[in-house]
């Protein structure tokens, strides 16, 4: 054993909680999944785990990529690690129940089989508390419309990374303003090509950059909603 | 005017600069050169000046509208017209809509793959093709540098299937018969654990998006 190995068990609450930070930033799997243990056989809520260690740390991580300071494959490695401690987290989250944000059907439009943002975004939403049903890649309207139908979310979020995919979420969007749906659901797009511009030309809600901007603006959305419809 | 490209790391982090020689100005993307350099010396359009910008601006795609308006705006005084070789490289209509705001055409498509294939038979084979990863020469002889380690996958192999595992093919367009490129392309496509395919494309829309600049120029 190195001298300057970190004994996770040995840290105060406080300590642990930084040096989660900084092993998700470090994408350290088994080290996110030992200090989730821990805190959880500390008497600690899995809600607070959850936020105070994962998606707080996963937050800095999401910062860092914007400002150029890390890299896909480094925020890949870090999902990795969060999602490996969310694993734990989730069958607790069920039994102890958590704050609820809303729902999300989320998916990669058809012809498009990247999905490493929307599976950052759907992670980052299952974090802030929205219950997520990923519909996965190359999704068809009448996909996303029988997910609608069914799950009856409050959000819609689609993703594209290509050029040549990124107008089918137009194709998706005018099916459910001939259908009248299109009011009933906040529909969020992303993707490395898509812009500001290109959201509001399609009739999306809101164009999202990255995943914690799909989590604040997802929020914003919801909150909003509701307050019309208690209005 | 030289019509010897530099080696590809130049090209990848430099580009290739103006001579000053020529009408009409081709601003184009680094990972082009050869194959621009190759049709002007087939056809002789000497008349075509050409300034890449640095291929590996395709790694920073919102960088490229920005790029292509400093050179625009440099060199314009310079030359009669200037035609910009990009296609859309994912900037998601930012270059085109940067281009009609200089006033400037640029060539069709989404990306070199679709016009090295030819717009219209790419867009034709999208809904079968979908899952196929495309190379070019130049990818092919750049495949560390913009696909190996951009990614990460030197020094994190295990992030391989988060990237490719929803991919099936990989697809070397080939622009040149060359068994050395194809053996490296199949072993792209092995490393990568995706199926081998080789199709050779020539220049394909290159070749007739620059005919008419060149025409056009010769008769200024």
């Amino acid at each position: 054993m190195a001298d300057d190995e970190i004994i996770l068990a040995d840290l105060s609450d406080d300590e642990l909680v930084l040096q989660m930070h900084d092993d998700l930033y470090d994408g350290l799997k088994e080290e996110i999944e030992d200090g989730v243990n821990i805190l959880i056989e500390r008497g600690w809520t899995p809600y607070d785990v959850l936020t105070k260690a994962l998606v707080a740390g996963m937050t800095i991580v999401g910062n860092d990529f914007r400002d150029g300071i890390l890299f896909v494959p480094e925020v890949l490695l870090s999902a990795n690690a969060m999602k490996s401690g969310m694993f734990i987290l989730k069958p607790l989250l069920v039994e102890t129940g958590a704050p609820r944000m809303g729902k999300m059907v989320i998916g990669t439009v058809k012809g498009d089989i990247h999905d490493i943002g929307k599976n950052l975004v759907a992670m980052m939403m299952e974090g802030a508390g929205f219950e997520v049903l990923d519909l996965g890649i190359n999704n068809s309207v009448e996909k996303y419309l029988e997910a609608l139908e069914a799950e009856k979310p409050d959000i819609l979020g689609m993703s594209a990374l290509l050029t040549t995919t990124m107008p089918y979420m137009k194709v998706v969007i005018d099916t459910m303003k001939e259908k009248g749906l299109r009011d009933d659901y906040i529909v969020l797009v992303g993707g490395a090509p898509l812009n500001e511009e290109f959201g509001k030309a399609i009739g999306a809600d809101a164009y999202c950059r990255d995943a914690a901007v799909a989590v604040e603006t997802a929020k914003a959305w919801v909150a909003r909603k509701h307050n019309q419809l208690s209005a | 005017m030289a019509l010897t490209p530099p080696d590809d790391a130049t090209l990848t982090r430099a580009g290739l600069a103006a001579t000053g020689q020529g009408r009409t100005l081709l601003i184009a993307c680094g990972a082009l050169a050869h194959e621009i350099l190759a049709l002007k010396r087939l056809n002789g359009w000497a008349h075509l000046d050409l300034q890449c910008l640095p291929a590996n601006l395709h790694l920073w795609p919102d960088r490229i509208p920005a790029a292509v308006e400093q050179a625009v705006c440099t060199h314009r005084a310079a030359y009669d017209d200037i035609f910009i070789v990009y296609a859309d490289c994912g900037t998601g209509g930012l270059l085109q809509a940067k281009c009609a705001k200089l006033g400037v055409q640029m060539i069709e498509g989404p990306h070199c793959y679709s016009f090295f294939e030819g717009n219209a038979a790419f867009a034709a084979k999208a809904d079968v093709e979908f899952t196929a990863f495309y190379l070019t020469d130049f990818l092919v002889r750049q495949f560390d540098a913009f696909v190996w380690r951009p990614m990460g996958l030197d020094r994190h192999p295990e992030l391989r299937d988060m990237y490719f595992g929803h991919y099936t093919t990989l697809i070397y367009q080939a622009q040149t018969d060359d068994p050395a490129l194809d053996a490296k392309a199949m072993d792209c496509a092995r490393r990568l654990n995706l199926a081998y395919q080789r199709r050779f494309t020539g220049y394909g829309d290159l070749a007739t998006a620059l005919a008419p600049v060149a025409a056009a120029a010769a008769a200024q």
